[in-house]
């Protein structure tokens, strides 16, 4: 029991980048238990996606064609049966929206632990180290599973895309199905965040975060935009709050952006938030905490309150 | 209007998270107590108004929470009673004193014992939590009871006609599913589903009366053994800083100077 067995995540039609990224950190674990990696694809056009992710590193795909788009009873029981066919000593999944309507059931159903959303993997091939943040990215842990098998969801892009073209078996696995046993339909999809603005296509964006503590404090970000001739756009919090509209969301779940200029303004830059942005061209951060994870990636910072300095900046376009 | 026999029961799973200050110390795989805070988990917050708004819209009737947490978070959860949660679960034990790192199959056997003990129609729980953030406890719950799920949810019709929730599941890149899904099940909050309200005088006086009830493992009827998980906690570090950040030094007015400067030279401001 030394070979890893990984899952790939896919969405109308498209093989996300995780599923190439979890090629990597499969092999890596297989290399470390010195066992073969497996390769799981559930659902749409199995074969396309097959080939499209048989890359260096992988020693054999597993499909399963049934349905077209994701359905996690599908894969719950479609990668029940695959480990209970190839017997891995870990089960890799995307720590995706998908992964975690997954992975926790296959976990509960195999009666093995998991540990989710990991940034980092090593084994002996006893025992298993997991490095995963916890308090919204302040501190890092290591999180060890000494019984294994185990299941694991790793966090994207943390691990690079395989490349190059493998030459795994693919192998059409003929999963049982119960019908019976899936309660959930999917019925459609629906892009969010259409509308009057597309803040992917501004040059110069002024994003506002938490740190703004009130709805009417606003004024002061877009007085800025205003003299910046900039776009506004948030993080998740001001438009979980109703301040701004979905479309002016910058992150995993909003949009994601590439500015020649991008200014943080009380935005901690939790990871969700920094996979949207941190293709920007110029960073510029303001906060006052200078631990703040926006700082990891910020080309400029200013240390100091956005009430004092934001208005100030304003002062000097007018 | 539903009439009083389809009227459901909802159980919302809530939990008191420990809150960081920006500057703190850690001490062995923890960060020191001087810098922590508590407060209920903000996917909990929303987890809460959903099911509230599902009884003021006549559809529930019960909402009752379950915690797994020390005498010291009662006063958290009472949060939610004074949201308008009916009654509150506590569950605690010696056992559980001290373990740092609770791992989801440990939560799973003591909410289950739960669930089949209150019997609801749906149980919402959130997201994740702020501090250890596993997200995965909501589903691990559903597929060890049985229920139907559903994970990442920030939309819910109030219309539970034919035993089945019409939920928008988040995607990433701004794509919402929408999907139904069998009832009974569990429903995994996320953050922006509805508005949190803030918990009113009255509602605040009125929780400190309402049903807060401690279980023991045992009361449970769960195994202690339930609580040695597999996975723990053995280092916490600060995250290696890969800043090579240019700070912008002096008061409001010098530093404003200097990035407006900057941003002249980008050729992006007048």
């Amino acid at each position: 029991m030394t070979d890893v067995l990984a899952v790939t995540d896919h969405r109308r039609g498209d093989l996300r980048d995780v599923s190439y990224e979890i090629i990597t950190a499969g092999r890596k674990l297989a290399d470390e238990t010195g066992g073969d990696l497996h390769l799981a694809i559930i659902s749409g056009t199995v074969d396309d996606f097959a080939e499209k992710a048989n890359r260096e590193g992988v020693d054999v795909i597993h499909t399963v064609d049934y349905g077209e788009e994701f359905n996690h009873d599908v894969y719950t029981q479609a990668i029940t049966q695959l480990y209970d066919e190839c017997g891995p000593q870990y089960v890799l999944a995307p720590n995706s929206v998908n992964g975690l309507d997954y992975a926790p059931a296959v976990a509960d159903q195999l009666n093995l632990p998991i540990v989710t959303d990991t940034v980092g993997l090593e084994t002996d091939g006893e025992t298993l180290i997991a490095n995963r943040e916890m308090y919204g990215g302040k501190v890092e842990t290591t999180v060890e599973i000494d019984s294994s098998p185990a299941v694991v969801t790793i966090r994207s892009a943390e691990w690079p895309t395989a490349e190059g073209t493998g030459d795994a078996v693919v192998e059409a696995f003929d999963a049982d199905i119960d019908e019976d046993a899936i309660g959930s339909t999917v019925t459609g999809f629906e892009e969010v965040g259409g509308g009057d603005v597309d803040i992917s296509e501004a040059d110069v964006l002024v994003s506002v975060g938490r740190g703004i503590e009130e709805e009417e404090n606003l004024d002061i970000i877009r007085d800025l935009a205003d003299a910046l001739d900039a776009t506004l756009s948030s993080s998740r919090p001001i438009v979980d709050n109703g301040w701004l509209p979905k479309n002016r969301q910058v992150g995993q779940s909003g949009k994601v952006v590439t500015p020649d200029v991008y200014i943080a303004i009380g935005i901690s830059g939790a990871v969700q938030h920094v996979a949207g942005m941190k293709g920007s061209e110029t960073i510029v951060a303001i906060n006052t905490d200078e631990n703040a994870p926006i700082m990891d990636i910020a080309d400029y910072a200013i240390y100091d309150d956005l009430f004092d300095v934001v208005p100030a900046l304003t002062e000097q376009f007018q | 209007m539903a009439t009083q026999e389809t009227m459901m029961k909802i159980l919302v799973t809530v939990k008191e998270v420990a809150t960081v200050e920006d500057e703190f110390e850690i001490e062995g795989t923890g960060i020191a107590d001087q810098y922590l805070g508590a407060d209920l988990n903000e996917w909990d917050d929303y987890a809460v108004e959903e099911a509230v708004q599902l009884q003021e819209a006549g559809i529930a009737d019960e909402v009752v929470t379950v915690t797994i947490g020390p005498e010291d978070c009662e006063q958290t959860i009472r949060q939610a009673l004074a949201k308008g949660a009916d009654r509150a679960i506590r569950v605690w034990d010696d056992a559980l004193e001290g373990v740092d790192l609770l791992d989801v199959g440990a939560k799973t056997d003591i909410l289950r014992a739960v669930v089949e003990a209150e019997d609801p129609d749906l149980v919402l729980s959130g997201v994740q939590s702020g501090d250890d953030s596993f997200g995965a406890t909501g589903v691990s719950v559903a597929s060890d009871v049985g229920f139907q799920w559903g994970a990442v949810v920030n939309g819910l019709e109030h219309d539970l006609e034919d035993d089945q929730a019409s939920v928008r599941r988040e995607l990433e890149g701004g794509v919402e599913e929408l999907t139904t899904i069998d009832l009974p099940a569990v429903l995994t909050i996320q953050t922006g589903i509805n508005e949190p309200r803030y918990a009113s005088l009255r509602g605040i006086r009125q929780a400190q009366r309402k049903d807060l009830d401690v279980q023991t493992l045992s009361d449970l009827g769960v195994d202690e053994s339930a609580v040695e998980g597999d996975l723990s906690l053995t280092e916490m570090y600060e995250p290696e800083s890969e800043s090579d950040v240019t700070v912008f030094e002096g008061g409001a007015d010098d530093t404003a100077g200097q990035l407006a400067e900057l941003l002249r030279e980008k050729g992006v401001a007048p």
